[in-house]
């Protein structure tokens, strides 16, 4: 008997795009966001978060990253740079060296002031209901 | 022969390490989570409990690897392990000391039963891996037993799979179990539950699939283990996929398994914690 079954890639990653308000990190987005990710990672040695505080500009234009990506990390909007192919967990080094946590950098992509997301996730969070699927509305 | 005595389910926010570092773990926000760790933390000092190693699985924030190297399962096989400098300086915690034996064993038997490990003889853990080990063991000088990391993909699409997961839960317990030394060893599973740091559904939280969740891990894991992707996307977050991660743990411990205790809570940070302490049954 085979192991084999039918996985059809193509229906798997069109349904991530029926979320509300989230980008999966998939393939097409890893390969648009590498350097800024690498970018991102350089921050884990404390020279480079020196050379980087020091002169943002100079330093994010070592890498390769579009313009695009580069002026999302200039004004820390972090919706923009998971546009640009970013993903959290290596932007958590950029916030990380601005001295802010992952609520503050969470909340700032919600939309809400940080006092209000912290108060609804005090509250038990954001419920699921309604933005499970855009399609479904459910 | 070595066994699986017992497996363990615990958040690894780097919040949980940043209060006890700064001393605020006792507060009105956090003392809650804190105390809900103390059954276990008991449990585990004593001596009956208390394991000879641990395989610890966890996901890496892209910190052992970057976007370069992406490994599906890695299993690190070193004689011990750095805390990672994650961009605010490394966790100031005891060295993660392996057991590159067993590590060793178990990698050959996985890759035997076709799982293709990755082999790490050198990897930094970051908090995935360290909070647990506070969170269970306190702040002692060095941690009271040998680790297995086991880092798992969670994060580019696609992850494995929960059933992925599951098998290699399995395989994980037949290779301890052909260890010819005497060792108790424990499976943790760690990360989740459901919660999401990105976008605008960020603050996303599902305490009635969290609950739905590890009733099925308990009770009825040949059903869990075949959930697709797309339904912890959509019911526990973009993050809350983590959860497959507990599937591993539930593999090891065999069909049946025993409920030592439970605790669930709401909002750590931005998630929503649980802790599980499970042992197998016959």
């Amino acid at each position: 008997m085979s192991d084999h079954k039918d996985i059809d890639v193509h229906s798997y990653l069109a349904e991530f795009d029926d979320i509300p308000g989230t980008r999966v990190f998939t393939a097409k987005r890893a390969r648009k966001g590498y350097w800024l990710n690498q970018f991102a990672m350089s921050l884990m040695k404390a020279e480079n978060r020196e050379r980087f505080k020091a002169d943002e500009r100079a330093y994010l234009d070592e890498w390769d990253m579009t313009e695009a990506a580069k002026l999302a990390v200039l004004a820390r909007d972090y919706n923009a740079m998971i546009d640009e192919g970013g993903n959290v967990y290596f932007l958590s080094k950029l916030f990380s060296t601005d001295g802010k946590s992952f609520q503050f950098a969470a909340g700032s992509m919600t939309g809400m002031t940080q006092e209000e997301y912290a108060e609804m996730m005090l509250k038990g969070g954001r419920s699921p209901d309604g933005v499970r699927s855009i399609k479904g509305g459910y | 022969m070595a066994r699986v005595t017992a497996g363990l389910t615990s958040s690894h926010i780097p919040a949980l390490g940043a209060a006890i570092q700064t001393g605020t773990s006792n507060n009105d926000y956090w003392g809650p989570v804190f105390r809900g760790y103390d059954w276990v933390k008991e449990w585990i000092a004593k001596d009956e409990n208390k394991p000879d190693v641990v395989v610890l699985v966890y996901n890496d924030h892209a910190s052992a690897f970057d976007m370069n190297i992406i490994p599906t399962f890695a299993i690190g096989c070193a004689e011990s392990f750095k805390p990672a400098d994650e961009g605010w300086g490394p966790r100031p915690v005891p060295d993660v000391v392996g057991h590159p034996d067993l590590a060793w064993h178990i990698a050959q038997c996985l890759i035997l039963e076709e799982f293709d490990m990755t082999i790490m003889n050198q990897m930094d853990v970051d908090h995935g891996c360290t909070v647990p080990l506070s969170m269970f063991f306190g702040e002692p000088d060095a941690w009271p037993c040998k680790v297995i990391p086991l880092p798992v993909n969670v994060v580019t699409y696609p992850p494995p799979s929960g059933n992925r997961c599951y098998k290699l839960g399995q395989a994980i317990k037949r290779a301890v179990e052909s260890f010819p030394e005497d060792l108790k060893v424990q499976v943790w599973g760690t990360g989740g539950m459901s919660h999401q740091l990105q976008g605008p559904r960020a603050g996303l939280i599902n305490k009635d699939f969290d609950l739905k969740f590890i009733k099925q891990l308990i009770n009825d894991p040949e059903t869990l283990r075949h959930m697709p992707h797309i339904e912890y996307l959509r019911d526990a977050g973009s993050e809350g996929i983590e959860l497959v991660m507990w599937l591993i743990m539930r593999g090891a411990l065999g069909p049946k398994v025993e409920e030592l205790y439970r605790f669930y809570h709401i909002p750590a940070s931005n998630t929503a914690l649980g802790v599980l302490a499970l042992e197998p049954a016959a």
